[in-house]
């Protein structure tokens, strides 16, 4: 266990070192991020500056969710140069310490992302993020470990593939589905004016069940999933 | 599982064919190799050398047949096995952006290896690239990518070692420095099966040669006639 | 059992020949009129659908844990294939019956919606089979399996939005008059979902002959 969580670490912290080197993952998807919340804002924002209700949250998550998509594609056809993820499965490291350690680099840049997007649509939006800061990072962390956990599975999967850009979301959206539907659900609920902090803490229970399964699950599957 | 207890002196196989669709990469090929043989396979492009390889590194499974390591079957050999095999690609596993000191460093820790500074200078020194150990890969020439790859995949003092074209742009002088490598790693008693279309260096290096060709293995004779002449005539046999 | 299928083709092809006779014979319902007969063929064949994805999802772990045997993969993918006709189905005459109902086509309710997401989900299994190269067996697997493991989250999430879709616990109290003519399309499209399926297994089960004979023909 120790020694899997270990190997994780070493896989993820070669992954920051690459990209502190490029940053062009951070680049590029931090300000796909901003363009697509400007086309968000074009698309919904009235002529007199109000912003429809719940539009904030459905803007953020669906950015998010595209954002996401493109940093996973991205890291993984980094993998795909040279071949080294094959070069990590021969290796003696267990299935699941690979998918972890991919995982966690995958998390760390979603969360750079949401640095710069969580408060540009309190910004743009009149998002009212300081109503329950805790709770709303937690909606976030949740939603954003249930998105990765199932991308990171089959984006590992699909390195091989054919058409694999276009696949992943085929694959990812339907699955990722209920992360959707509560993070918006939850943060809609955040930042309505008559807040009702229970059902945000409904939503919150289901992104935790389905982290917890989801999670499981892949660190279940791994091993076959990848082995060939 | 302690690395030691999956030692093997021999390997097995049997029966293997892998099929993709239509096309069969291998075509129930029977072969045995033992601790200091040095296999190379020979055969046109497509010919199925690297699906070989890619079932003999664990990571392809054969649609058909078994292999086995010493006592132990493929499929139930775990992750440890994987510790035992090394493996030089076409593609070499390397992360243009990082150091060739860096790469190395990941390798042997990957491989969970005591001691890997130590291990890695020595790395370094025997890729010939201590000067350049600091310096991004990315920037490296296919020949040093190459001999750095090449110590990447023997880090870990593997018991298989698996070559598919090694000598791709190697100079001279670096190519007799493989060609010796491999002859020391005969000695020490590893297995090694090397792919490769050059002649001249697969006559060097070789204890046994097998062609593949359209998927099937054929030894060929060791009598001491020129490796190509051998290779011909049991390439015109087959076509025959 | 390919010799049984015949036979079960033509039992389903005569009991949904018959089956209009005995919807019109059903007494009309009350609210709905005529409308209401929709449902006699959408609730057959959301039944098959649920029982296909299911056969998909099983199919799909006993391939990933049980050593990859081709049988579990064809049953996978045929399962998957019908599931794509039979959510079509139901959700091609669920808003003829909704527009009715509800006054427009398409509601967001927590059942139209956890079948749309189902029924994509099995899209891309056959999409990733289609197009996904060398090895789309185990990614379309790992797709099934997730799939099933997905259903209560659909469902659960999307039943938090009011519920307007009526309760399946209202068939068993259907009178006779409704519930014979109900159960018989039942067995009907279940005889037509098990000939199809045991068709699309020997279609694959031939093709992959036909590849390993082909392949044995170059050599």
């Amino acid at each position: 266990m120790i020694s899997v969580l270990r190997s994780a670490w070493l896989i993820a912290a070669k992954d920051l070192r690459v990209e502190a080197r490029s940053r062009e993952l951070v680049y590029t998807t931090v300000f796909f991020a901003v363009t697509a919340v400007l086309i968000f804002a074009f698309s919904f924002v009235q002529e007199d500056s109000t912003v429809p209700p719940g539009a904030a949250s459905g803007i953020l998550w669906v950015t998010l969710t595209f954002s996401g998509t493109i940093a996973l594609t991205r890291t993984f056809e980094r993998e795909r140069e040279h071949d080294t993820l094959r070069g990590l499965l021969l290796s003696p490291v267990e299935r699941p310490a690979v998918y972890l350690g991919k995982l966690f680099a995958v998390l760390l840049l979603l969360a750079g992302v949401e640095a710069v997007l969580v408060p540009l649509t309190g910004l743009f939006f009149q998002a009212p993020l300081g109503r329950a800061p805790g709770l709303l990072c937690l909606l976030l962390a949740t939603g954003t470990l249930g998105f990765a956990s199932v991308g990171t599975l089959f984006a590992a999967m699909l390195v091989r593939a054919r058409s694999r850009d276009v696949l992943l979301p085929v694959v990812l959206f339907p699955i990722v589905v209920p992360v959707i539907i509560a993070g918006v659900r939850g943060t809609n609920a955040l930042f309505t004016p008559e807040t009702d902090l229970a059902v945000v803490r409904m939503w919150l229970a289901m992104l935790v069940s389905f982290d917890a399964v989801f999670l499981s699950l892949a660190l279940w599957t791994c091993g076959p999933l990848l082995g060939e | 599982m302690s690395a030691g207890a999956l030692d093997f002196d021999r390997i097995d196989i049997t029966d293997v064919t892998r099929q993709y669709g239509r096309r069969r990469a291998l075509s129930r090929v029977t072969l045995s190799a033992s601790a200091g043989d040095v296999i190379v396979l020979l055969g046109p492009n497509g010919a199925g050398k690297s699906t070989l390889l890619n079932i003999l590194s664990s990571l392809l499974r054969p649609t058909s047949g078994a292999v086995r390591y010493g006592d132990t079957a493929a499929a139930d050999a775990g992750d440890a096995l994987r510790g035992r095999i090394g493996f030089l690609g076409h593609e070499l596993f390397l992360y243009s952006d990082l150091t060739a000191r860096e790469n190395l460093t990941f390798a042997a820790r990957l491989y969970r290896l005591p001691d890997p500074d130590g291990i890695v200078e020595r790395g370094l020194v025997r890729a010939n690239l201590a000067d350049r150990a600091d310096d991004r890969v990315g920037g490296f020439s296919r020949g040093m990518r190459q001999r750095l790859a090449l110590e990447r995949a023997l880090l870990h003092q593997p018991r298989l070692v698996l070559l598919d074209e090694p000598f791709t742009g190697l100079d001279d002088r670096s190519a007799d420095a493989l060609v010796e490598r491999i002859a020391e790693l005969g000695r020490h008693g590893s297995i090694v099966f090397a792919a490769t279309h050059d002649f001249d260096y697969a006559a060097r290096i070789a204890t046994r040669a097998t062609v593949v060709n359209r998927g099937r293995c054929c030894e060929l004779p060791m009598d001491g006639s020129p490796l190509l002449t051998r290779y011909r005539t049991a390439l015109a046999v087959e076509a025959a | 059992m390919t010799r049984a299928v015949p036979v079960v083709l033509l039992i389903a092809a005569a009991m949904l020949a018959a089956s209009p006779f005995m919807i019109d014979a059903a007494p009309p319902e009350v609210t709905m009129g005529l409308v209401q007969k929709i449902f006699y063929v959408h609730l057959p064949s959301a039944m098959i659908f649920m029982v296909s994805s299911v056969m998909c999802g099983v199919a799909s772990a006993i391939y990933l844990m049980g050593g990859r045997s081709a049988k579990a993969d064809r049953i996978a993918l045929a399962a998957a294939e019908l599931a794509i006709v039979f959510g079509l189905i139901t959700l091609v005459t669920g808003p003829l019956w909704g527009r009715k109902a509800w006054g427009v086509w398409w509601v967001w309710d927590a059942r139209l919606t956890s079948t749309l997401v189902m029924w994509l989900l099995y899209w891309s299994f056959v999409l990733l089979r289609r197009f996904g190269g060398a090895g789309s067996e185990t990614l379309s697997a790992g797709v099934g399996l997730f799939g099933m493991a997905l259903v209560p989250f659909v469902y659960w999430s999307v039943n938090v939005w009011r519920t307007l879709h009526p309760m399946t616990s209202v068939v068993p109290t259907l009178p006779a008059s409704m519930g014979i003519p109900l159960w018989w399309d039942v067995v009907a499209f279940a005889c037509l979902f098990g000939a199809l399926f045991a068709l699309r297994t020997r279609v694959e089960r031939l093709r992959t002959d036909l590849d390993s004979a082909l392949a044995d023909a170059d050599e």
